[in-house]
């Protein structure tokens, strides 16, 4: 077995050579090279858990700003019908008034109308009780050739239309 | 190697020295350049080259970034399922051990033999493991004495131990503590031997087979060539496993000097 036939003679350089080659292997390679490898993969895998974190807090946000808009859109549809509701209760109020105005309008013009009417009939009564007053003293002047006083044949029409 | 016909399944083991630096020397000892040492040299290459494709830093990785980064983060996972966060420090260390002894093994199954090269596998040789698996047991030595001190040997007491159990239980766990570098050194080395001393046996077969008698050769010599096609991929699969055994046995000894119990 020449691991061990040889072992007096070869055991110095192996170790030499092991030393030399596998403490070039260390020190270049593992601690000069294998950090740098390393840290790139490392930086690679936070870069990716980062951008995954920042999408899922974009996600969050998103979520978010769409509840607010719900909220939002909630509250403007009943504040737009309040406002209507508000603008129709108004209109209804107004024109209400408007209405109320109106009828009184009306009214104070029917009344007007009709102490006008009542006038007219009063001045008519008034008239004829004139023109029958006269007619009474005609009618009595001709019959009994009496000239019967205006006061008289006044309240003679006067009794008649009352009865009449 | 091939006297009369013989073919020896060891001589694969053998370390030579390369381009004549026989008697090279550091302090009295022998560096000779070996082929040993030229095979942890590729692996060192292939290793830095593999990395150099991953240091792109592109946010978007192509295919080369994707598969370092595949790597190292196969190691962050295996350091933080043992040690928890803490475990990152040792990213470095564990990911040089891993794919060291990955590509170790995986360069020592090229069949570079089919071009007259001599493919080598030098975690086939404790004196290299050995160093790696020492390595490993220092680390969690230090890092186990640098953090708790003297309480780093209430590792060797497990909770709920009965007063008059405590003195032999702590030698018991301190024997199975001492012993973790030579599992963890001789694992590796019996692994990869054995796989590779198969496979030669196996490939003496199909050749002394068929040197003997055709019909031995297509009867022992093609069971024996089928086998090895499954003991191949069989060794490749081992290979893996090896490598992430040892680093999955220096994240778990760490964890102990992290985090004691």
């Amino acid at each position: 077995m020449p691991q061990i036939a040889q072992i007096a003679e070869t055991y110095s350089s192996q170790i030499f050579w092991l030393l030399l080659t596998f403490g070039f292997v260390f020190f270049v390679i593992g601690l000069g090279m294998v950090p740098k490898v390393q840290g790139t993969a490392d930086a690679r895998d936070a870069k990716i858990s980062g951008d995954l974190d920042a999408a899922k807090a974009a996600f969050a946000r998103a979520d978010e700003a769409e509840a607010d808009y719900k909220v939002r859109d909630a509250q403007s549809r009943a504040a737009a019908q309040a406002l209507l509701a508000k603008a129709k209760s108004d209109a209804a109020k107004a024109s209400e008034a408007r209405m109320a105005a109106a009828d009184a309008d009306v009214a104070a013009k029917i009344a007007a109308a009709e102490a006008r009417i009542q006038a007219a009939s009063n001045a008519a009564i008034a008239e004829i009780e004139t023109v029958a007053a006269d007619a009474a003293r005609d009618m009595v002047a001709r019959i009994s050739g009496v000239n019967a006083s205006d006061e008289a044949a006044r309240n003679a029409v006067k009794a008649a239309l009352a009865h009449g | 190697m091939a006297e009369s016909g013989k073919i020896d399944p060891m001589h694969q083991f053998a370390i030579e020295p390369l381009f004549g630096t026989d008697h090279l020397s550091l302090g009295g000892f022998n560096i000779a350049f070996t082929n040993s040492a030229l095979y942890m040299v590729l692996a060192a290459l292939v290793l830095w080259i593999f990395v150099i494709g991953g240091m792109k830093r592109e946010l978007v990785p192509g295919r080369w970034q994707m598969a370092v980064e595949y790597m190292t983060g196969f190691i962050k996972n295996l350091l933080i399922a043992n040690i928890g966060d803490k475990g990152r420090k040792y990213i470095p260390y564990v990911f040089s051990l891993f794919m060291f002894i990955l590509l170790a093994n995986l360069l020592g199954l090229l069949p570079l033999g089919l071009f007259g090269l001599h493919p080598f596998t030098f975690t086939s040789h404790f004196t290299a493991t050995g160093v790696l698996a020492i390595m490993s047991f220092s680390i969690v030595l230090i890092v186990g004495f640098a953090k708790h001190g003297f309480h780093f040997f209430s590792l060797f007491v497990p909770h709920g131990t009965p007063a008059l159990m405590v003195v032999p239980l702590f030698f018991i766990e301190l024997v199975s503590f001492m012993v973790r570098p030579f599992s963890l050194g001789l694992r590796l080395f019996v692994a990869m031997t054995a796989g590779h001393v198969l496979l030669k046996v196996l490939a003496g077969f199909v050749i002394n087979s068929a040197n003997a008698s055709p019909l031995l050769g297509f009867t022992v010599g093609s069971a024996s060539f089928i086998l090895m096609i499954g003991i191949s991929a069989l060794e490749v699969l081992v290979a893996v496993i090896q490598a992430y055994v040892f680093a999955l046995l220096t994240s778990v000894y760490l964890n102990d000097a992290e985090n004691l119990h």
